[in-house]
């Protein structure tokens, strides 16, 4: 399934209302990820699939927000100097993140979380993170979420 | 370097008790004690080879024993060096021998855990302060936790050398127990024990001088902080704060009186089958000494913010990618390679029925310089069962990594090379700072 974007709508959204959580939370969570994390104004593209938003943290770290047709936020991607706020960004599964069994042993540079409704990829080393989390039954039909996110570095 | 193989679980101890446990536990050193150096701080006769004031020996293996839990022996990690750091009270002979601090050319900084301190050392370490009067905390991030602690001040002694009144971060400084929201908002695990971090202290050698370096001297918006450093109030009310380059977690060798260029961590190579552990040297200075030389190694630039580069691997672009010692494989994506069972204790890892060699190239920042190296990789199952299950270094040791554009050479790369690490802003016989050569 190719997923090409079609327009490219910038700029803000909507006034925050409540602060639903972001990952599995609905689109308006996204305005208020951008308040809590008081980032720069949303960028918003969107595909046929799903919808794309994208902030950028002050700490200069890029959190993208990936939203399904239902406006449910399937997964998320960052990448920057400093991690993100996870608790905001990864919302009502933060906690199952931080609890789940790690896969393997492997240094501080790597993390990864495989559940069967939540899997993580953590990664770098401080000035230079990056990372992704989904949740698989929120995937759109049609989406190759491994491509997504290959994608979306 | 959460590298217990056995997979320990978090050991959220009492931090107060293991440091009573540690004040005769830590000097002994288990299996290690003997063999890792310090030899150069020594100095005086008795030591047969005379060792060159720039070096320090490396050891690679089963790692420290946690103080929290000495019954359980070595916390097994696999493919971490570690060296022997003296810490003292600066300007005085109040010192302390820690062993078992990992060597790691992925971060910045000296840090260690606070429960292997002597109670007389800890309570003798000055306290940094932030400019508005309060003592320094610091929340380091990693890519699996975060480290929280306090900044204190220590004269720090490696091999022959020392740099002289650092900051370095205590970690889980039991002072300090209380983690702001902002600092566990970053990460999954706190690491704060010898066994959650794996090592009793890590000495952060990477490209950069400081561990955050401008990013945190300012506010990166009004009233906005990367949230790295914190000003404690008091011992619950610790607040993100700015923090001058003078005052941050500084690169030891970048205070070295001299050798203070960059480094190069030489390691021997390593059976296929495997090791018990591997012995090896960590030489400060590039091309300041005899036993330095840069020689004709391929230099390759990395990105001067993030330290990284390019690797070329299966006809793709790797583009955030590194050459990390505290990394215990190499971490990439190889679709053909068969990964261990997800129920096994190798997950993670590569098991390929049969060893496969490979090849990949790395690509300097600038794009003009590339290297090649081969590897192989080895099933983690075969390996982890050799020796009766008592290997702990492997050179053909490696993972998945699912994230795109990233390659992370660990330590099997560094078996059987001398890699150089040279420091951003220092000049050296190949120019300035930062690059990497092997």
């Amino acid at each position: 399934m190719s997923k090409t974007l079609l327009a490219a709508a910038a700029g803000c959204l909507l006034v925050s209302r409540a602060a639903l959580a972001s990952l599995g939370g609905d689109v308006s969570s996204v305005e208020s990820d951008r308040v809590h994390m008081k980032a720069a104004a949303v960028t918003t593209t969107a595909s046929s699939l799903y919808t794309v938003h994208q902030m950028q943290m002050p700490n200069g770290t890029i959190v993208r927000e990936f939203a399904n047709t239902d406006g449910i936020v399937f997964a998320v991607t960052w990448r920057g100097p400093f991690p993100p706020d996870l608790r905001q960004t990864l919302g009502a599964y933060f906690q199952k993140y931080q609890s789940a069994p790690r896969v393997g042993p492997h240094g501080h540079t790597h993390d990864v979380v495989q559940q069967p409704d939540l899997v993580v990829h953590s990664g770098g080393h401080l000035r230079a993170f990056l990372g992704n989390a989904y949740v698989p039954q929120l995937v759109p039909q049609g989406v190759s979420i491994d491509l997504l996110l290959q994608s979306n570095p | 370097m959460t590298v217990s193989r056995s997979g320990c679980s978090a050991l959220v101890a009492a931090l107060a008790a293991c440091a009573m446990v540690l004040a005769g536990g830590c000097g002994g050193g288990g299996s290690g004690g003997s063999t890792v150096g310090g030899s150069g701080s020594q100095g005086s006769g008795g030591n047969p080879p005379p060792t060159p004031g720039n070096v320090v020996s490396v050891i690679a293996d089963a790692g420290p024993t946690d103080p929290a839990n000495a019954s359980a022996g070595p916390i097994q990690t696999v493919n971490t060096p570690f060296v022997s750091v003296t810490l003292c009270a600066p300007g005085t002979s109040n010192c302390q021998t820690i062993d078992h601090i990992s060597v790691d050319t992925g971060s910045v900084g000296l840090r260690v855990v606070a429960a292997v301190l002597s109670s007389s050392l800890a309570s003798a370490l000055t306290t940094v302060m932030d400019t508005r009067g309060r003592p320094l905390a610091e929340c380091l991030p990693f890519a699996d936790g975060y480290s929280w602690g306090s900044v204190k001040l220590v004269d720090a002694k490696i091999g022959g050398e020392q740099a002289s009144g650092i900051s370095i971060e205590v970690i889980g400084d039991p002072a300090y127990p209380t983690v702001p929201s902002a600092c566990s908002s970053g990460g999954a695990q706190q690491e704060d024990t010898v066994s959650t971090f794996g090592a009793n202290g890590i000495l952060g050698i990477g490209n950069f001088q400081q561990d955050c370096g401008s990013l945190c001297v300012t506010e990166t918006v009004p009233q906005i902080t990367t949230q790295l450093y914190y000003g404690c109030a008091s011992s619950a009310n610790c607040v993100a704060t700015t923090v001058p380059l003078a005052s941050q977690v500084w690169n030891p060798i970048s205070k070295f009186a001299t050798d203070n260029n960059g480094s190069i961590l030489e390691l021997p190579s390593v059976a296929s089958s495997g090791a018990p552990s591997a012995t090896g040297s960590l030489i400060f200075g590039i091309d300041t000494q005899s036993n330095n030389a840069l020689g004709t190694a391929t230099v390759l630039s990395v990105d001067p913010s993030t330290g990284n580069l390019t690797v070329n691997f299966l006809g793709q672009s790797f583009s955030s990618s590194f050459l990390d010692s505290g990394s215990n494989g190499n971490f990439f994506t190889d679709s053909s390679l068969v990964p261990c069972n997800p129920s096994s204790s190798e997950k993670g890892f590569y098991c390929p029925p049969s060893t496969q060699a490979l090849s990949a190239t790395v690509t300097s920042n600038s794009g003009v310089t590339t290297g090649t190296v081969n590897f192989s990789v080895a099933s983690a199952d075969a390996l982890f069962s050799n020796g009766n299950g008592a290997f702990y270094v492997f050179d053909n040791l490696a993972g998945t990594n699912s994230l795109p554009q990233s390659f992370d050479f660990g330590l099997p790369f560094f078996f059987g090379r001398n890699v150089y690490t040279a420091i951003e802003s220092s000049p050296t016989s190949a120019g300035m700072g930062p690059f990497v050569a092997f």
